[in-house]
């Protein structure tokens, strides 16, 4: 079952304070650094056990970043991150790898983040063969329950990536971030290339195995729709910043961030009988994260945007639903 | 009827032989009226458009059926002639507009030169007339606009410079490839609007395809969902969102998480995937992911045929429900 409401256990499996993953704009003969991409600019999250947060935005709003940075694909700038009660942000990295058979990735396209060269039994022995998981009849014995887990056919065991259509790869995927058994996957937009009606058989299988192995899922998305499924937990990313965070009914139901509000809206609606409804249509582009707006980046696109909007940061305020803004909404 | 598709057969030469893509598509467009074609990769909705506009490549060619646009056949007609409707009468907008545009030509540069091709506008009344065009798309500053390359604009932009470019020569059809998939929600709303505005505005027809039933809910008149290459339901807007006939349109509809709805446990989704153009099933080609295959459907390929007054369905059971019924239970 899952519950909107945190998990009883208080203890977060992960946790992230203050992280800022900056990448520096290097110019000139020298490449001097002259400015900074600020992808993610201090923010601060907890995961708890068993729990499924939803991180949505737009393009460019930091929330793959900061997946890739809780894996360190990416060196964090700056802010701390704890996995399972320990502090990973300075490990080395040799110490790292031991951790990460903890934390697993799902990439949003499947056709790139397997190896064309390897087979499907290779993809999935070599993982467990690095990190000592499982050896010999063992391995084997391993390598088919992921596959009956995944739903692949054993059969296909000897079959090259190409040979598989674009669900089927991202089974294997996700049959590979299993072989470690971890605790925490982060799944970067593991839907966003599929088409509808094999978003669905992914979605679903996302969740079966959640309720099976108890896993906790980072799932970062731009489909409102799948984020809304999945999650019970969400947070609403903006520019680097995260402005809202609440549970799915709270974020759906009352958004308290325009932003969110304004992200809901646009979102098309599949029942032509309401294509009549007005809806709040933002006005221009996101701006550059290389140099955000002041006070509260979101004012320059804001219908509600005063003049405190443009000259003070909101902070994120409020405990359970958080919004980070001067003049939050009243809905519900 | 502006455009009538009749028994359209489109194939390509590929290295193992022919492959037909597009199988006997027959549909209609009238004046002002917006065509919707959904369906997911491989099913040729795309390649539908590109026959259309006759743009196969070398490899593909229309082997049979007829295009009658306003009277002609396009399917027959010299080359030199289609060049002056492609782009003229007949418009198309696609889903990466950053491919679409040509890098090393400013914008101002490109919108001319097909201001010049298709009107009479020349020199500085044809440069006139493209800043109003990018005015009439909502581009700020348009007159700096003309001077810029396609690589300094966002994708909303450049998307909006495409409809800009598209709707100079005043089409009347335009046809829209997935216009908004590459775009973020807030930027897609926008552009839909944009289109609304401009469809009322110029009065010319739309055909757009996309995969997703949201955007068709918000835009079209009329719907064609394909499958496998071929149309499997056709019907106005209303009557395919509240009484879907064809078993596969019906699990499109149920596997698609709606924002709006109550979270469920499970998500509807249809097994399999689409299958290869080169391995078409027997019988019916949705017939091995149909919750509803009889031994009929495995036999016969059915025809689109009206079930009701303007509602065609390529579907047994849904053509005679008496009989595909006693042929079910034949089959158990």
């Amino acid at each position: 079952m899952m519950t909107a409401e945190y998990p009883a256990a208080p203890e977060p499996l992960l946790r992230i304070e203050g992280l800022k993953t900056y990448y520096p704009i290097k110019r000139g003969l020298l490449s001097r650094t002259v400015g900074n991409v600020r992808a993610v600019d201090d923010i601060t999250l907890d995961l708890y056990p068993g729990e499924t947060l939803g991180l949505v935005g737009e393009s460019g709003c930091g929330k793959s970043t900061i997946g890739r940075s809780i894996i360190r694909l990416e060196n964090p700038t700056a802010g701390k991150i704890w996995f399972d009660g320990e502090e990973i942000t300075a490990s080395p990295m040799s110490a790292l790898r031991g951790e990460r058979t903890k934390m697993q990735m799902i990439f949003q396209d499947p056709y790139s983040s397997l190896n064309p060269r390897m087979r499907v039994h290779e993809l999935l022995a070599e993982p467990m063969r690095v990190h000592g998981v499982a050896a010999g009849a063992g391995l084997e014995a391993r390598i088919d329950k992921l596959l009956d887990t995944v739903g692949i056919p054993r059969s296909y065991k000897q079959r090259f990536p190409h040979e598989f259509s674009g669900g089927q790869r991202q089974r294997i995927g996700i049959a590979r971030a299993l072989s470690l058994n971890p605790k925490l996957i982060v799944c970067d937009e593991p839907v966003s290339a599929l088409d509808v009606s094999i978003q669905a058989q992914i979605l679903n299988l996302l969740k079966e195995l959640q309720q099976e192995l108890g896993l906790t899922y980072l799932f970062i998305a731009h489909g409102l729709g799948a984020v809304k499924y999945i999650s019970s937990r969400i947070a609403v990313m903006y520019l680097g910043k995260m402005v809202e965070l609440g549970t799915k009914e709270q974020i759906f139901g009352s958004p308290r961030h325009p932003y969110t509000q304004a992200l809901l809206n646009a979102y098309p609606i599949p029942d032509p009988r309401k294509r009549g409804q007005e809806r709040i249509v933002l006005q221009g582009d996101v701006p550059s994260p290389a140099a955000p707006p002041s006070g509260c980046r979101f004012h320059t696109r804001c219908p509600f945007a005063q003049v405190k909007c443009k000259e003070e940061e909101p902070l994120l305020q409020g405990t359970g639903h958080a919004a980070a803004c001067h003049y939050p909404l009243v809905t519900g | 009827m502006l455009l009538e598709l009749k028994d359209m057969k489109t194939v390509f030469k590929t290295d193992r032989g022919e492959v037909t893509s597009v199988d006997g598509v027959s549909l209609r467009v009238g004046k002002g009226e917006t065509i919707g074609i959904v369906g997911e990769s491989g099913c040729g909705k795309s390649v539908t458009s590109l026959s259309i506009m006759r743009l196969l490549g070398k490899s593909g060619r229309i082997k049979e059926g007829e295009i009658l646009f306003m009277g002609q056949d396009l399917a027959k007609l010299p080359e030199a002639e289609l060049r002056l409707i492609r782009g003229g009468d007949i418009a198309m907008i696609f889903q990466e507009p950053m491919t679409s545009l040509n890098p090393v030509f400013t914008i101002g540069n490109q919108l001319t030169e097909a201001i010049q091709l298709h009107t009479d506008l020349r020199g500085k009344a044809a440069a006139g007339y493209a800043v109003q065009m990018l005015e009439k798309v909502g581009i700020p500053r348009p007159e700096a606009m003309m001077k810029s390359y396609p690589h300094s604009l966002s994708g909303g932009m450049r998307q909006r410079v495409m409809i800009a470019m598209a709707l100079s020569c005043k089409p009347k059809l335009l046809i829209a490839d997935e216009p908004t998939t590459a775009l973020d929600v807030t930027i897609q709303a926008q552009i839909l609007n944009l289109m609304k505005e401009l469809r009322e505005e110029m009065g010319a027809s739309i055909m757009l395809i996309t995969h997703d039933l949201g955007v068709i809910a918000e835009m079209a008149d009329k719907v064609v969902v394909m499958y496998a290459g071929q149309v499997v339901e056709e019907t106005d807007v209303f009557t395919l969102f509240e009484q879907p006939l064809h078993p596969y349109t019906q699990g499109l509809m149920k596997s698609i998480p709606h924002i709006e709805a109550e979270a469920e446990e499970t998500l509807a989704s249809i097994p399999g995937a689409v299958p290869p153009l080169t391995n078409m099933p027997k019988g019916c080609r949705f017939q091995p992911r149909c919750a509803f295959a009889a031994a009929r459907c495995q036999a016969e390929a059915p025809a689109l045929l009206p079930v009701q007054e303007g509602h065609d369905v390529r579907c047994w059971m849904a053509q005679e429900p008496e009989q595909w019924k006693v042929r079910k239970e034949e089959a158990v």
